[in-house]
């Protein structure tokens, strides 16, 4: 199992944000994270990828506890994300906000460029080329040089998919990745992240768009005031009555 | 112009370019922090660590200069590393407060201290820096800040300014960089003070009083600290805006002192209000600005 939660707990004062929630993740599966709004999801991804700590339980990356490691270093450990409220480096091109995101795959030290050692070009040449070919997977190869501040909120948020690509996680977390997005661009975002899957990353997904979870998770793990509610496959999950009642409210 | 003329200028002129050249290094020594986003207000804490190792190592040693310089250099460098790894925690107004807090503590023991003569400091420092040697340090620091920039280093850095969270999320080890480049602005701050001690023949505690952190800030500021040598620009404008102050303010009549004062606070409002990257900015600005009318000119 790639990646596991076990009775993961995070209370903020009395709310108990995130209430036991555990659940696996495959390697090269699509991991649904659904629920209403204020389910814990966020919370959730937060916590995995490091940014705040749980307040108990157990996240294992490939058999390793990580809950307690610094955020960079689960980040070197293959978990990258990106963000719900957009989170690009805004005064950074696209390509370069790509190129930070491919920091923990470069290893060209600083003294190579200081002495001006032979190769240190061709690797950074290759570094830049990178970038540029995964902002052409997100579809965004002709606006590689704009200003992340000056891209559309679409356009925005593929730079931050490609971002996240660019260290090659083993795992990566979306958070709503295709909110404020038209039909079209859900479209190829949803054909993205069956294709990532495929290339053997797993991806554990937060998203309010029920038709593209469906169509793009192999599993979906349902939230709701911070406990598991349900978890199976699409159809299995689409069919369970408590998930139904936590969406249209229970009958009688 | 003859060559007797030419020499009587760089006689009179010669401090001013060794200032600019030490103010240069100074401002450096602020941006190095800037450029990942921290303000850290304890680079003249730094100087005078700097000034007061290295005047003592050629007063009671025969230390040769290199060394001294080194000493100068290393000392605050290794000072800053227990300083960082605490006061990096906070972030913005307060770390500078944690800092301007640490350049206090320096500069008053410097004071108490009584085997460097307390607030008289030290006297009869003989003068070993030529201006060829500040200009060459200034070289070798610009260099490495050229190199930096657009390095690998040098994108994590401008992502932790950017966003230090989504820094960290990818991977990079935000907290060591923060560090490296305290130890780095350390560094050049002491090494700048060094070169001070032995060039102007003392040293002495209220030299590294808050003002003077003040003025390295205002420097980068002015100058611009978006690139590396945008601080040196501004730390050139400033140190020679004095000497032409002097000559206008004689000749309509001013006292030089106040002129001088009001004349900084003016440009550094100017530059904040309508320049927000620094003077370097100002060519591309003047450009755009050419551009925007010419094609006004062309639609009308």
């Amino acid at each position: 199992m790639r990646l596991s939660l076990a009775d993961v707990r995070r209370t903020f004062g009395g709310l108990k944000a995130v209430d036991g929630v555990g659940f696996e993740v495959d390697a090269g599966e699509v991991h649904g994270l659904i629920g209403p709004n204020g389910a814990g999801k966020t919370t959730l991804l937060n916590l995995v990828s490091g940014l705040i700590r749980p307040t108990a339980g157990a996240v294992t990356l490939e058999g390793r506890r990580i809950e307690r490691l610094p955020t960079h270093r689960i980040a070197a450990l293959g978990i990258t994300r990106t963000y719900q409220n957009i989170r690009l480096f805004p005064a950074l091109s696209a390509a370069e906000n790509v190129l930070v995101g491919s920091h923990l795959r470069r290893s060209d030290p600083l003294w190579r460029r200081m002495v001006f050692a032979p190769g240190y070009r061709r690797e950074e040449a290759d570094a830049l080329q990178r970038a540029l070919s995964l902002l052409a997977r997100v579809g965004l190869e002709d606006r590689a040089r704009e200003r992340a501040s000056n891209l559309s909120y679409g356009e925005q948020r593929r730079v931050e998919i490609a971002r996240a690509l660019a260290s090659g996680p083993r795992v990566l977390l979306l958070d709503e990745p295709t909110a404020g997005m038209n039909p079209s661009e859900v479209a190829s975002i949803g054909a993205l992240i069956k294709e990532v899957a495929r290339a053997g990353h797993s991806v554990l997904l937060v998203e309010h768009n029920v038709k593209l979870v469906m169509d793009v998770c192999d599993r979906i793990t349902v939230l709701n005031f911070g406990r598991v509610i349900a978890d199976g496959t699409p159809a299995a999950v689409a069919q369970d009555p408590a998930v139904i009642a936590a969406y249209l409210g229970a009958e009688g | 112009m003859n060559a007797e003329s030419l020499r009587d200028l760089w006689l009179t002129y010669q401090s001013t370019v060794a200032f600019i050249g030490l103010n240069g290094l100074l401002a450096l020594s602020v941006y190095t922090t800037l450029s990942c986003g921290q303000l850290s207000l304890a680079q003249a804490g730094f100087m005078a660590l700097g000034s007061y190792a290295s005047a003592v190592l050629t007063l009671h040693t025969q230390a040769p200069f290199p060394a001294v310089l080194l000493a100068g250099t290393l000392v605050p460098a290794l000072v800053a590393v227990p300083l960082g790894l605490p006061v990096l925690r906070l972030k913005g107004v307060f770390l500078a407060i944690a800092t301007i807090g640490f350049g206090e503590v320096v500069r008053i023991f410097f004071v108490n201290l009584d085997f460097t003569n307390g607030a008289l400091g030290l006297v009869a420092i003989p003068q070993r820096t030529h201006v060829l040697t500040i200009y060459g340090a200034l070289a070798v620091a610009l260099f490495v800040l050229w190199r930096i920039q657009g390095s690998r280093a040098g994108y994590a850095l401008e992502a932790i300014r950017e966003d230090e969270p989504a820094a960290r999320t990818m991977g990079i080890h935000a907290t060591a960089y923060k560090l490296s480049m305290l130890v780095l602005g350390a560094a050049l701050a002491g090494l700048a003070g060094a070169l001070d001690a032995h060039f102007n023949f003392m040293v002495e505690p209220s030299s590294y009083s808050f003002g003077r952190v003040v003025e390295m800030l205002v420097f980068a500021v002015v100058g611009g600290t978006t690139v590396f040598y945008g601080p040196v620009v501004g730390a050139a404008f400033l140190t020679l805006l004095p000497e032409v102050l002097r000559e206008v303010g004689g000749r309509i009549g001013l006292q030089p002192g106040p002129l001088r004062l009001f004349v900084n606070g003016l440009v550094l409002l100017l530059v904040i209000l309508f320049l927000p990257s620094g003077l370097v900015s100002l060519p591309r600005r003047i450009r755009r600005w050419l551009e925007a009318r010419r094609a006004a000119a062309h639609a009308a």
